[in-house]
């Protein structure tokens, strides 16, 4: 747990100290909503039924800017590599590594729900629930979207593969979290919201332990 | 080291039974290429070895397989008596192991809290200033030039405080005071018990700081014995080198 705490200490700093880098994101994905929100056109209603869905898809796009950066301040001058050599486990490293990007999506999330809701009027009965969604959505993005940045960041076309790495298999959150944050932004007579939540859940409680078994393999050379 | 003379008699002696390195076979490739080939290594605990050879030798390879960077492909390798693993040797590098974004007292700091010690300025500031860092340790280490890089990157590897120390071109990037901090650092090291295994160009500077040489060519040892006797063993190679360049 040591070890955990050091390395989530390290990265909340080391965001901190890049936060106009994390600014690009939350305006990146705030740009997505925009040029999205004028694709659909000024159908009322259509904006409201894709808001949750598009909220989704600036995040993810989001994410890999986010996932990408966090694995590239570490290998600039091998720094993973000097942790590692201390004698510190793996997956002590990407268990403090993957809550400090999932704190940092859950922020970029927060901060692109006033957009969506300017852009796309939804109104804000759900929002209380959604914001849950969104903290178990983000830590099903954040697990893998590690892992896979860890990954990528071992070669020089890393903006590339990690979607193509990170996409395919973040499908079944994708779905999970649009179906839900939709019915819970339009109304969710049937609570079928729960369903989907559920199915975030199981998600994250597969993902998390089995990225952390896989990073060491994915790290050391 | 196989074939070498006998170690030599002195205050390290006590721990001469105790291999800190012991290396059979070690091999290592990067897709086709064989960067160490069958590299056998034998040296007791508290005795410095100074790794020498040309551009791509391996030196560095062979440093970051001891560190545990990197895997060998084949080969066994025990440090102090038992399996290799990570922390029992620190590694200085070529890459500094810091983030830039970061000062050079949070570098440590980092280090200090991965490793479990005490992480406060008081604790952390003597070990920068031993390494000539003390009146810039707030400052980021992008603002550092190389050579304090190095400088840091060495106080990272002395506050890791682990029993064998892997210094891969220590006098690279450092000006001409540097050099003698670096000797004189080596020597205090070896006061106090720690085994040192120098990679370095500087064959004539470490023949007089280190114990034993160990000379690589190709991935693969050409020579080992006494460090007193590896300029000469590098005169030769060059000679026989030119000779069959020529022919």
């Amino acid at each position: 747990m040591r070890v955990v705490r050091a390395a989530f200490r390290k990265d909340l700093l080391l965001s901190w100290r890049g936060r106009a880098q994390g600014m690009a994101v939350v305006v990146f994905g705030a740009t997505l909503l925009l040029l999205l929100s004028f694709a659909v056109g000024p159908n009322a209603t259509t904006l409201r039924q894709l808001a949750g869905g598009f909220l989704w898809v600036a995040l993810l796009f989001s994410s890999t800017l986010a996932l990408t950066e966090s694995f590239r301040l570490e290998r600039e001058h091998r720094a993973i590599e000097g942790l590692l050599l201390l004698g510190a486990h793996p997956a002590a490293i990407f268990y403090g590594k993957a809550l400090a990007n999932w704190l940092h999506l859950f922020a970029v999330g927060l901060a692109l729900i006033p957009v969506m809701v300017v852009l796309y009027d939804p109104g804000l009965s759900g929002i209380g629930g959604l914001i849950g969604i969104l903290a178990l959505g983000t830590a099903g993005i954040s697990a893998p979207g590690t892992l896979h940045a860890g990954l990528a960041s071992q070669i020089r076309a890393q903006q590339v593969l990690l979607p193509l790495l990170l996409f395919p298999l973040v499908v079944p959150v994708l779905i999970a979290a649009v179906r839900s944050s939709s019915l819970l932004l339009l109304g969710d007579p049937m609570g079928q919201a729960r369903s989907w939540a559920l199915l975030l859940l199981a998600f994250n409680g597969i993902f998390w332990p089995l990225c952390g078994l896989l990073f060491g393999h994915v790290i050391e050379e | 080291m196989h074939g070498m003379p006998a170690p030599r008699t002195g205050p390290h002696a006590m721990n001469e039974t105790l291999l800190a390195i012991e290396a059979r076979g070690l091999s290592k490739r990067y897709g086709r290429n064989w960067a160490l080939v069958g590299v056998d290594l034998r040296l007791p605990a508290g005795e410095a070895l100074v790794v020498a050879g040309r551009n791509g030798s391996g030196k560095s390879t062979l440093l970051r397989v001891l560190a545990g960077s990197l895997r060998p492909d084949r080969g066994e390798l025990r440090l102090l008596g038992e399996p290799h693993r990570k922390g029992r040797a620190s590694l200085v590098s070529h890459a500094s192991f810091t983030y830039d974004a970061l000062s050079g007292m949070e570098n440590l700091r980092i280090t200090a809290q991965f490793l479990g010690r005490p992480s406060g300025r008081e604790d952390l500031q003597p070990l920068l200033d031993r390494v000539g860092l003390g009146a810039r340790g707030d400052d980021r280490v992008q603002a550092y030039s190389a050579g304090m890089r190095k400088r840091l990157s060495l106080a990272r590897a002395l506050l890791q405080d682990a029993p064998i120390l892997l210094l891969d071109e220590p006098y690279g990037q450092l000006d001409p005071p540097g050099f003698g901090w670096i000797d004189r650092l080596v020597r205090e090291l070896r006061e106090e018990g720690k085994t040192v295994v120098l990679a370095s160009h500087q064959v004539e500077r470490l023949s007089r700081l280190c114990d034993r040489a160990l000379l690589l060519e190709g991935g693969q040892r050409v020579w080992a014995g006494p460090a007193a006797e590896l300029p000469a063993a590098f005169d030769r190679l060059e000679e026989v080198r030119s000779k069959a360049v020529a022919v």
